[in-house]
């Protein structure tokens, strides 16, 4: 049986003055499927992220969303993709002039009709789930902790119950307990939403609790793909030398 | 050899040259969507009567400050100008007109840019390195409405308001050198003062205001809005707001009183 794609991404180049960052980048994300993509630093597995989200103008190349070609298309069409996905920033990326449920709420108060009222009813909800007390909910996000303001991320990411999550670095900065409670919240999304979710993560651990399928990137290209199976079999000397963490092998860091 | 010089010559003309143009147009295109979006909905109402606070209430004590020692040294120097000439109906038109048509206007301006431009400029470059620009396009919200109209709108609309203000404060300076330092006649300063009382004067001090606002806001935002590069590109961008809106000023300051009253 063929799965549905949900994103298809065709030979995307993108690059910033000479610097070549995304290479020809193949690849597909099923519906209902958790893609975690692998890399090293500065691989451009952010830019990956935002080229899709329409938040960068990739070179060349092709992104279909749902069968719709997203590149260089106008912002309403980009618009209205933008209320089926949902995205976790790798920095947070919360807005530090509103507290933090009115960050959780943003999209539900500004496009989709509720009341404050409602909305932080909603919102203190989600944040228990990601592992957050109420009494956060009236603080600003420069007055949390790093951990902290990732999960409030999270579950502004996830409120609206979005087809097609994104997650970059959920777990970077979190203790061994609170990232494998974020990774059940990844998995449930992904299996009782019914989502589709692409997360970024350098946590091998949490790629392997998370992913049905594993991409790595490497020099702008999708070298390996397959799933957590495939990958403890692989011989790819490039992902054995990721998994491994070994400094020794094909993968010249920059120094 | 001068071939040679002069491709040397227009070389290291050309990039710089090649750059201004480039961020001539990328202004320019920013303007045009700025404002275009100023008119589309949806408003934000609520974040456009922030900004009205911000930069007209808490502008008050320094646009109050500014005009009245304006205000007051005009007068002071004009009656040292005629040498000691006791002619109330001369200081008192003489302060009138300097400062409803420029010192009010120019330099209520200058203090907001200083405070209210580089704030904007900050205050969205830190969005802008932070991703929270990004965040707000992932949760459909388009920052040019959210961010930049409910600003443009307000320097628009309320620098005027706050002129006006400046205008009163100015005269009163005028008025409180006029009548306790050099001793003229109360009443006598009053009247000469609504004698020469032109709406024009008044007026263009007001469009003076509402362009320079607008030219602040812009500034602030545009700055602000391209900022890159961490927490080094936010201070860039602050002083380059503040920079260029205040050469603006100075320039449209001209532009403004040319078309008003040279025939
Ligand atoms: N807006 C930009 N302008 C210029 N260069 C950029 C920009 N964004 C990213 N880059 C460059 O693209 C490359 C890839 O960046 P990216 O953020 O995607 O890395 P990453 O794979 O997410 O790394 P990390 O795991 O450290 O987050 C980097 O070399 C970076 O310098
Ligand atoms: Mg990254």
């Amino acid at each position: 049986m063929e799965k549905e794609i949900k994103i298809r991404i065709r030979d995307l180049h993108k690059s910033f003055g000479k610097k070549n960052v995304l290479n020809g980048v193949n690849l597909d994300l099923y519906k209902g499927e958790s893609l975690v993509v692998i890399g090293g630093s500065g691989t451009g597995k952010s830019v990956l992220i935002k080229c899709i989200q329409g938040l960068l103008t990739p070179d060349s190349g092709s992104i279909e969303i749902d069968d719709i070609e997203i590149v260089n298309e106008n912002p309403d069409v980009i618009d209205r993709m933008h209320s089926k996905m949902g995205m976790l920033f790798q920095g947070g990326a919360l807005f530090d002039s509103l507290t933090v449920w009115e960050n959780v709420a943003f999209d539900l108060i500004q496009n989709r009709g509720f009341n404050k009222k409602e909305a932080k009813i909603v919102a203190v909800k989600v944040l228990r789930q990601v592992g957050l007390t109420e009494d956060i909910a009236d603080l600003y996000p420069s007055e949390l902790s790093g951990g902290m303001q990732k999960r409030v991320g999270l579950a502004r990411a996830v409120i609206t119950r979005p087809e097609i999550i994104f997650f970059d670095e959920p777990t970077t900065g979190l203790d061994p307990i609170m990232a494998d409670v974020i990774n059940d919240l990844i998995i449930e999304s992904a299996k009782d939403l019914g989502a589709t979710t692409l997360t970024i993560t350098h946590d091998m651990a949490s790629a392997r609790k998370i992913a049905d399928k594993i991409a790595m990137l490497y020099q702008g290209k999708i070298i390996w793909y397959g799933t957590v199976k495939d990958l403890d079999k692989t011989t790819n000397p490039y992902v054995r030398q990721f998994i491994n963490g070994s400094s020794k092998g094909p993968i010249k860091v920059e120094k | 050899m001068i071939i040679r010089l002069g491709e040397a010559f227009l070389r290291t003309l050309g990039k710089p040259l090649v750059k201004f143009l480039y961020s001539l147009g990328d202004l320019t295109a920013f303007v045009v969507k700025a404002i275009y979006h100023c008119f589309v909905p949806p408003f934000y109402f609520k974040l456009f009567f922030k900004q009205v606070l911000d930069i007209g209430f808490y502008s008050l004590p320094v646009v109050g400050l500014t005009t009245l020692f304006a205000g007051m040294v005009i007068a002071l120097q004009t009656y040292s100008g005629f040498s000691g000439f006791k002619a109330e109906s001369v200081i008192a038109s003489v302060v009138l007109i300097s400062v409803t048509r420029e010192l009010a206007p120019v330099l209520s301006a200058l203090m907001v840019a200083g405070r209210i431009g580089a704030a904007m400029a900050a205050e969205i470059g830190t969005m802008r390195v932070t991703e929270q620009i990004d965040a707000l396009v992932t949760l459909s919200t388009n920052p040019f409405k959210y961010l930049v109209a409910p600003r443009l709108w307000a320097g628009l609309l309320v620098l005027p308001l706050l002129v006006l203000v400046g205008d009163i404060i100015g005269i009163f300076g005028g008025y409180v050198v006029g009548v306790y330092k050099l001793g003229f006649n109360p009443a006598n300063y009053i009247t000469a003062t609504f004698q020469d009382l032109q709406y024009i004067g008044i007026i263009s001090g007001l469009v003076k205001a509402a362009v320079f606002g607008f030219i602040i806001s812009m500034m602030g935002c545009y700055h602000g809005y391209k900022s890159k590069g961490g927490a080094q590109g936010v201070g860039n961008a602050t002083t380059n707001a503040v920079v260029s809106s205040s050469i603006l000023i100075l320039i449209f300051n001209y532009l403004i009183t040319e078309m008003f009253f040279s025939r």
